[in-house]
Parts: C-alpha cells; sequence; structure tokens
C-alpha cells in the first residue's frame, strides 16, 4: 500500500508548533509589522519593508524590500508603481492564497493550481470630495478562486471558506479598525 | 461549621443528576443552591421559550420521559416542574448562596451566607450559562439594551427597530418573535450552527443520539478548544426549521458581526456574512454526510436524503443607524459564561477559564460540570449531565478510597 503524502510547501508543524509556544508565553505571539514611506515626487512615494517585531524580539526579514507607490498616466501621474489600493488587493490575495495552501496542507489535500482573481468597485466620486455620499473606499470586493487539487468541489470551498475565516487581511478589510495618524 | 463528605454547588439538572449519582453510591453529600431549584430556569429565560431537545431526551439518572407527548417540546414551567419533582428527597439547601470555596484540610471549604461546610470533595454545578457574555460596545444613550438572560416577551421592550446581536439559537427565537411582534428586526450574524429541527422525517437530535454523534469523547475529538467554543446549534423547540431564510422569509434583515460603533450613533457590520454563512452551510452539508453514511450502514428507515437550499445572503448592509426611526433597542444574544468567581482554587487558565480534563480539575477532589463538550457533545444538553455525573462520581469516589487508604 502506497500512501501519498500532500505537500504544498507548508510548514504545518512550524505553525501548530507555534500556536503551541504561544498557550505558554502568550506576549510573544504580539507581533508588530513596519513600513517606512518616502515620498518621491507626485504621487510616487517609495516604501521598504524590512524589520518587525515578534516572538518576543525584534526579527527582520532576510533581506530590505522595496515597493513603488505611483498612479497610472491616466490620472496625470508618471506610473511609477501601482495604487495603493491595489496594494489592498494584492494584500487580500495574497494573505487568502497562503492560507489555502496552510489550510490545504494541514487537511492533507495536494493542491495542483491555485489562482485568484481580485477585483475591487470603487466610484471616484469619493475621493474626489464630489459627491458625499460616496465613500472613498471600495464598494465592494471580489475573489474568484480557480483552484486544481486533490479534493471534492465541497472540500475545496470549505478550503477557501477556512482561509477567510483566519485570514488577517480578509479581518483588516471586513471589520473596522483604529487608525492613529500623528506628526513627529 | 457543618461537615460532609461532598459539597455540591446548584440544583439545577447536573447537580441534582450528580446528588442522584452520590446518593446512588452512598456519599453524603449537600446540595447547596442560591435560589430554588431550577433557579436559572425561573429567573433567567424569555416567556415562550421551550427546551430545543424533544421530550424523550430529556433523560436524567433515574428519570426517562413517561409522558404522552415525546417529540414535543417542554417548555419553562414544564422543566422547573420537572427538576423540582427530580429534587424529592435530595439534600437541597435552597437560598444559600456559596460565597467562596477554597483548598482546606484535604478537603474543601465552602462559606455561604448561611455559615460553612467543609467536604473532602465539591462539585460545581453552577452552569455553563450564568452571566451574559457582552461585547464591550458603547451604545449611545436613549437605546434600550437587553440580554437574552433578561428578555421576556415583545411588550416588555419599546416598539421600533430592533437589532439582535447573535445568531444562535437565543438570538434567532427572539429575532423571530420580535419580528412577528411587527418590529423592523435587524440580526447581526457571526459564526452559527445551522441546524434542520427535522432530517428525512425525523428530529435532527434524534440522528446525533443515534448514531452516536452525541456521544463523540472529549478526549478524542480533534480541536478540544474549538468544539467547546461552538455556538449553540440554530434551533427552536418547535416542530419547524428556524434558519436564516426562514428568518429572511419573515423579514427580518441580515447583518454582518456587529463590528462595533462608529461616531456614537452608527452600528457597523463586518462584511464576513457571506463567508460565515458558506462555512456554516458546508458544515451542515458534513453533518448530513455523515448522518446519510450512518444510516446507510445502520440500515435506518427513513425518508430519502435531503439537502437544504444554500443560505441566501442579501446584499451587504455594513451599517445602521442607532436611535429614533432607526434601531431603538439592541437586544444580546452573544451567549454565556459560566460565573466560577466563587472558586478560589488554581484551577484557572491566562483568561480565566477553568482548566479541567473533563470535569476533573488538578485540585484533587475538585470537580466541575455542566459546560459544553465537558466530557462527550452530549454534555452541553441536559441529557448530557447523567453519563457525565455517573463518571466524575466514579472519579470521586476513587478519589475518596485514595484519601482514606492514605489515612489508614
Amino acid at each position: 500500500m502506497t500512501t501519498s503524502i500532500a505537500d504544498n510547501g507548508v510548514n504545518v508543524a512550524a505553525l501548530l508548533g507555534a500556536r503551541e509556544a504561544f498557550a505558554d508565553a502568550p506576549e510573544i505571539a504580539r507581533f508588530q509589522w513596519r513600513s517606512n514611506v518616502t515620498w518621491v515626487n507626485g504621487t510616487h512615494s517609495e516604501a521598504e519593508v524590512e524589520t518587525f517585531s515578534g516572538f518576543g524580539t525584534e526579527q527582520r526579514h532576510s533581506k530590505k524590500f522595496a515597493f513603488d507607490i505611483d498612479h497610472p498616466l491616466q490620472f496625470a501621474a508618471e506610473d511609477n508603481g501601482i495604487t495603493p489600493v491595489e496594494y489592498v488587493l494584492v494584500a487580500l490575495g495574497g494573505c487568502l492564497t497562503a492560507g489555502i495552501a496552510a489550510v490545504a496542507q494541514q487537511r492533507g489535500i495536494q493542491l495542483r493550481s491555485v489562482r485568484a482573481g481580485v477585483t475591487a468597485e470603487m466610484d471616484l466620486h469619493g475621493i474626489l470630495g464630489a459627491d458625499p455620499d460616496v465613500r472613498n473606499g471600495f464598494s465592494g470586493v471580489c475573489v474568484d478562486y480557480t483552484i486544481d487539487a486533490d479534493a471534492t468541489r465541497a472540500e475545496v470551498e470549505a478550503l477557501v471558506a477556512q482561509s477567510q475565516k483566519r485570514s488577517a487581511v480578509y479581518d483588516i478589510m471586513t471589520n473596522p479598525t483604529a487608525v492613529t495618524v500623528t506628526i513627529s | 461549621m457543618r461537615h460532609t463528605t461532598t459539597v455540591v454547588v446548584g440544583a439545577g439538572h447536573c447537580g441534582l443528576a450528580v446528588s442522584r449519582c452520590l446518593a446512588q453510591r452512598s456519599v453524603d453529600h449537600v446540595v447547596l443552591e442560591r435560589g430554588e431549584v431550577a433557579h436559572s430556569w425561573r429567573t433567567q429565560r424569555w416567556d415562550s421559550l421551550r427546551l430545543l431537545t424533544p421530550n424523550w431526551m430529556t433523560r436524567l439518572p433515574g428519570r426517562a420521559y413517561t409522558g404522552d407527548d415525546p417529540h414535543g417540546y417542554l417548555g419553562v414551567p414544564e422543566v422547573v416542574r420537572l427538576l423540582e419533582d427530580y429534587a424529592t428527597g435530595a439534600p437541597v439547601l435552597t437560598g444559600t448562596t456559596v460565597a467562596s470555596v477554597r483548598p482546606r484540610d484535604q478537603g474543601y471549604l465552602a462559606r455561604t451566607d448561611r455559615g460553612s461546610w467543609h467536604a473532602r470533595t465539591v462539585v460545581v454545578a453552577t452552569g455553563a450559562a450564568a452571566v451574559p457574555a457582552r461585547p464591550v460596545v458603547a451604545l449611545p444613550a436613549g437605546i434600550t439594551a437587553v440580554t437574552a438572560v433578561d428578555y421576556r416577551n415583545p411588550d416588555r421592550l419599546p416598539d421600533g427597530g430592533v437589532l439582535v446581536v447573535g445568531a444562535s439559537a437565543s438570538g434567532i427565537q427572539i429575532a423571530d418573535e420580535l419580528a412577528r411582534s411587527g418590529r423592523p428586526v435587524t440580526l447581526a450574524v457571526g459564526e452559527h450552527v445551522r441546524m434542520p429541527r427535522t432530517y428525512r422525517g425525523r428530529d435532527i437530535l434524534w440522528w446525533m443520539d443515534a448514531s452516536g454523534l452525541l456521544d463523540e469523547r472529549w478526549d478524542a475529538v480533534p480541536d478540544l478548544a474549538r468544539a467547546r467554543a461552538l455556538p449553540s446549534m440554530q434551533l427552536a423547540g418547535a416542530p419547524r426549521t428556524l434558519d436564516l431564510n426562514a428568518l429572511r422569509g419573515l423579514g427580518v434583515r441580515l447583518v454582518g458581526r456587529l463590528a462595533g460603533v462608529r461616531d456614537g450613533a452608527t452600528a457597523q457590520f463586518s462584511g464576513s456574512l457571506a463567508n460565515v454563512c458558506a462555512l456554516a452551510d458546508l458544515k451542515l452539508g458534513r453533518l448530513l454526510d455523515t448522518i446519510d453514511a450512518w444510516a446507510a450502514r445502520a440500515g435506518v428507515d427513513a425518508g430519502p436524503p435531503q439537502r437544504f437550499a444554500a443560505t441566501e445572503v442579501p446584499a451587504p448592509v455594513l451599517s445602521a443607524r442607532l436611535g429614533p426611526e432607526g434601531i431603538e433597542t439592541v437586544v444580546w444574544a452573544t451567549g454565556l459564561r459560566p460565573d466560577l468567581s466563587f472558586l478560589d482554587a488554581a484551577v484557572f487558565d491566562q483568561k480565566g477559564r477553568v482548566v479541567h480534563d473533563g470535569g476533573v480539575t488538578a485540585a484533587p477532589g475538585l470537580y466541575v460540570l455542566g459546560l459544553p463538550f465537558l466530557r462527550r457533545r452530549r454534555s452541553t444538553l441536559i441529557d448530557g449531565a447523567g453519563a457525565d455525573a455517573r463518571d466524575l462520581v466514579d472519579h470521586l469516589v476513587a478519589h475518596l478510597d485514595t484519601l482514606a487508604r492514605r489515612a489508614s
């Protein structure tokens, strides 16, 4: 008899180990995420991400990551990078997809391909202050998955649902968060 | 100070079941009850409430249902009468509030407002549902707020819009009743456990009972913390299914979990409604798959397998105004939690929850009973008290034997 073990490249043992470690020392579960953003010119800024804190100490990525943020030519900008709202889509799609891989790994489901189309609707009347009844942000966000996996349709639906349930970015987008902006 | 072998705290169905088992094992004991027998049934239930379990399931040690309506659901006055009757002959001291229980002299000292007791063992049966667990959300002045424990009937609430927060057993029943009273009802829905009242012609609890699902043990279930935190099943004590689709049909407006109140007057709802409904639909599907597989193996003579329509998720509503012409009353149906603050022993975790292994705490001779999934899925139900009480009394008697051997 052969037993196939799903391998989606997720170290579930490490994740579960962290959950156990947190039970003994809940304070090490408190993380802080950071990004430093520097204005370049016009609507172009550059964001760097390198350090964070968690597991009770200062941490850093293996290298410094840099991202350009701008607006497209259609906005009379230089299009040096994607727009801030598109980074939100990147974050949501990235978070949900990582969740799908992790949950699939834990459930022993082999994934072959996972593709997400993330779309968001937005009415520019909001950010232009042209209509006070229109909010600045998205009026709705859709994520459409195409998943090829060794699983039934219901199992795939359960994967996608569980990923939303445990997703940080999904939570950030569906629930209000207190935001404090100060000037040093 | 008086002495006994075992102090049982609480004369609800669990405390009385333990008392019955202790009596069978000839263990000298007393049941201390702050009010009367079935106190919370007398004081913390809304008028129209009926048990979610059918009458045939209202089983306690030495007591089976013998009435002529085995498929009905007992009303609150009938539950009170049942427990009063069951308490006949039990050593219950009513009107005795336990102020503290702490370890003392190879046993425990229980201080009450009517003197102290020393006992070698203590069984805490004060229930899982002692105090409402309410989220910390500040409501504007002028909004009437009640918990499911204080709620009695629609007439006691002001006219106007009502927000029911929580869509488990209490929330859906209260939303149903308020909608039928003609009020505009908004129901804030978080994670929930969707359940049809009947399946393939039988009560859903018949299937869960007969198939052994309710006997799943605490030491065998894959994620015990999750199983213990599961919201109550969306059931009402009536021969009809009361799910979100039924409530929508009554005109109840479904919104996501209450996320907060902004600017003191706007309730904000989570955008996660579609996913919590998908999770509940999928979970129900898995339950029915399990039931069908068992029914086929066991050769159950029942109607054909059914699948229920997916929960219809309305267009998202992310906020609502609190105040005149908007939501004027909030009903918190956000669950209940045990109140074990009288327990002065090292049996709590960092979040103040009692730590126990199937009701056995780390303090020798100190037991808890009547908590969700204490020893089996059934533990949450009245019907679960019997087996749990028998198991714990077995453990308790073995502990007494150990103490006796040590002393001799």
